[in-house]
């Protein structure tokens, strides 16, 4: 299991901080209130920190564990933020024949994080996808517009020292 | 009502009952295991499941409500083969190590497969979830390798409790109980009462077990060790002997302590009457002087723990007496081991409580009158009878005996300290003779409004020319309301008196376990609340200021309840916590 307590420092603006306060009192009084108000909160912060989490639950009176409960059920949901370097590595099925599973690991051991973290530093943020239309390059992997084909597990670390890693 | 056919059998019931409930009446016990009584019926572990004439599949029947011309049946073998393959599905993802378990023999779910004959527990072995055990709080471990994730103990903590520190995270065949952000119950604002422990159906929470160090302590021939026993261990200690529930075994428990090998076998009950003493002094002295009204008690770890995480505004409403079993072992450390010659740091003052908070209580700041800790080690009722166990006693064949004294020597007005409203009870008990300056028997004094389970109770009294406006609250959500009515200004009272668990201590997170089974059909806080109110009333001393070692102690030792030593001894602080 990844550590969920160490998440990445979490900065908010106050446009921001205004924008979830409105959507808490639009919604607060309605039954079922905690969904869309984690829908829009996603939205504004483009992901459900603790920071964030909490104060949707002293909001609503109800549990923080309530509240992640819900959001770790809905794959919608991301406890973390995109990274700097966002990178996605292909799990369709060209990719996954061809070893894009070993990759996937990889990243994962060497970032220390699992599928849709990111790193506590913030650099960079890992996940899965569905074919980005380069199998004849399989595996494939993307730095944020930046595509990797033909890969083994050893090139991560290279490619990764490119970003600064 | 509703006509119905159960098994073939014709019941009439009232609309709204449940095929659990109808089934019951004919005596037909369906079994459940994730259900519980109006806090948790979800319907979710599919154990209760029974055929009904032409309803598409099988309907749980615990939350499954009667109809007119309903036809059930409750063992036909299309039931006991589901029921089976639901244990067994339950079975391939558990860690069965079902011999060293602590909950073998009361664990819910090994009696279920006992019922249903299963008799290969590895038929659909296949990928288990690696969990690491959490051992971070006080007073509990949580092993989740062993959680059929029933959600009893989530339902206890939000519901009961207000504090919804744990629940479901993530989802499928991840689904596991913890708290938010995958932190440990440690660090969470868990007030340890041990509610989800005696909610839990199997091992998976589990208190910390401390007997080995009791052992060890008793074979280490530089140490004294002396025991008490606080006033709800005796009304259901017995349960775990195969005793009714609600026989009073206070004479047989004494006896196997003294064998077990505890030097002195002293009693609670004398630490709550000096509480009384004390707290009452502090309310008399906080109504004339213009003290923070209302004062509200402070004998229940659990709800000392939830005010300073969650209410800590009322922090300075909290008296600032010790609870029973810290003054006890306060009193024991210093008047005692002075006039018996031993030094406090060789006397090892173990207590039996029915709580899990008390091992918390132990550790806390400012609970060290002679410089050590005042209580070494907190045992659970249930970690007692563990003990009387591995000690070959024959618990139902042990003589009656009695405490020792001076220590030993309690009044009535303590002994109601296990239920709620006890604490108020014997609190005016003492003040009625205070103010009026009379010698009234308890017998003569109506308190019957302060008596019985309910989560709330309010009353008014008028003693001496005082009025006098209490209320009395157990279990935390109906502190919740309480509070958050004194906050609002819509309450008065000058006294509250707040225990953690619904009930009181009686119904302790530490309590002998009771299975599901009755807990739904019975109400064991007032069964063993009766055991305790019948033995005050055959007392002859029933209000803590005329117990004779009470009076002996501030007269030879501590001078005038509130002294400055009663201070130093006898009261300590309380600390602002963190919620999240």
């Amino acid at each position: 299991m990844s550590n969920k307590k160490a998440g990445v420092l979490f900065k908010d603006t106050p446009e921001q901080k205004k924008k979830l306060e409105e959507v808490i009192a639009a919604h607060k009084d309605q039954p079922g209130a905690l969904m869309p108000i984690l829908q829009q909160a996603q939205d504004i912060y483009g992901y459900l920190p603790i920071e964030v989490q909490t104060t949707i639950a002293e909001a609503l009176d109800i549990p923080l564990e309530e509240v992640y409960g819900v959001v770790t059920f809905y794959a919608q949901f991301s406890l973390y933020p995109k990274g700097q370097y966002k990178i996605s590595v292909c799990l369709g099925t060209a990719c996954y024949v061809k070893g894009s599973g070993s990759i996937y690991d990889k990243l994962q051991q060497v970032l220390g994080i699992g599928g849709g973290e990111c790193t506590p530093d913030g650099k960079f943020s890992l996940e899965a996808c569905r074919c980005v239309g380069a199998c004849g390059l399989a595996p494939v992997m993307m730095v944020n517009d930046e595509v990797f084909g033909k890969l083994t597990a050893d090139d991560v670390e290279d490619i990764l020292a490119k970003f600064g890693a | 009502m509703i006509n119905l056919k159960i098994n073939n059998i014709p019941v009439s019931v009232e609309p709204g009952t449940t095929i659990l409930e109808a089934a019951r009446q004919l005596g037909i016990n369906i079994p459940t295991l994730c259900y519980l009584k109006d806090i948790n019926e979800i319907g979710a572990c599919r154990i209760c499941t029974v055929e009904v004439k032409n309803a598409k599949g099988l309907l749980p029947a615990c939350v499954y409500p009667v109809n007119e011309g309903m036809e059930v049946f409750t063992n036909t073998k299309k039931v006991l083969d589901a029921r089976k393959k639901n244990l067994e599905l339950l079975l391939s993802v558990h860690h069965k190590e079902c011999l060293s378990c602590p909950r073998s023999g009361s664990c819910e779910f090994q009696k279920l497969c006992n019922d249903y004959g299963i008799s290969d527990e590895h038929v659909y072995e296949g990928e288990k979830n690696e969990y690491e055990i959490d051992d971070s709080a006080a007073h509990m471990i949580r092993d989740n390798s062993k959680c059929v994730l029933c959600r009893r103990c989530v339902a206890v903590c939000r519901k009961y409790q207000d504090c919804g520190v744990i629940g479901p995270i993530d989802r499928g065949f991840k689904t596991h109980i913890g708290s938010a952000f995958e932190k440990n119950l440690g660090e969470v604002a868990c007030v340890s009462c041990g509610q989800c422990i005696a909610a839990c159906p199997t091992g998976a929470l589990q208190e910390k077990d401390m007997t080995d160090d009791v052992w060890a302590a008793l074979s280490n021939p530089e140490k004294t060790v002396i025991v008490q026993t606080a006033p709800a261990v005796r009304a259901a200690l017995g349960e775990a002997f195969g005793l009714p529930m609600g026989t009073n075994v206070e004479g047989k428990m004494v006896a196997a302590l003294r064998r077990i090998g505890f030097a002195k076998v002293f009693d609670t009950v004398f630490s709550a009457d000096l509480t009384i003493m004390e707290e009452a002094h502090e309310l008399v002295e906080r109504i004339q002087n213009g003290g923070v009204l209302p004062m509200i008690t402070s004998c229940s770890p659990g709800w000392i723990k939830y005010c300073e995480h969650y209410f800590p505004d009322f922090i300075p409403n909290l008296s600032s007496c010790k609870s029973p079993q810290q003054m006890f072992g306060a009193i024991a450390k210093t008047w005692y081991a002075e006039k018996m010659g031993i030094d406090p740091k060789n006397l090892v003052v173990v207590s039996i409580m029915p709580c899990t908070a008390k091992k918390f209580e132990i550790g806390r700041d400012d609970q060290a009158a002679a410089g050590v800790p005042d209580v070494d080690i907190a045992l659970t009722t249930r970690e007692l009878a563990k003990m009387i166990k591995a000690s070959g006693l024959d618990f139902n064949l042990l003589p009656d005996e009695k405490f020792d004294e001076p220590l030993g020597i309690g009044a009535g007005a303590g002994v109601i300290f296990g239920a709620t409203g006890g604490v108020m009870e014997a609190a005016l008990r003492t003040a009625n003779d205070w103010l009026t300056g009379t010698d009234t028997p308890a017998e003569k004094m109506d308190f019957s409004a302060v008596r019985g389970t309910e989560g709330i109770k309010e009353a008014t009294y008028t003693v001496g020319g005082v009025t006098l406006k209490v209320a009395i609250c157990s279990g935390l959500a109906n502190a919740k309301k309480l509070l958050t009515a004194v906050r609002n200004g819509e309450a008065d009272y000058q006294f509250i008196e707040i225990m953690a668990c619904p009930g009181g201590c009686v119904n302790g997170g530490g309590q002998p376990f009771v299975p599901a089974s009755v807990k739904n059909f019975t109400d064991i806080r007032a069964i063993r609340a009766k055991a305790l109110y019948s033995e005050d009333e055959a007392m002859t001393i029933r209000k803590s200021h005329q117990n004779p070692a009470i009076i002996e102690l501030y007269k030879e030792y501590l001078g005038e309840p509130g002294s400055e030593k009663a201070h130093h001894i006898l009261h300590t602080s309380y600390v602002a916590r963190k919620r999240y």
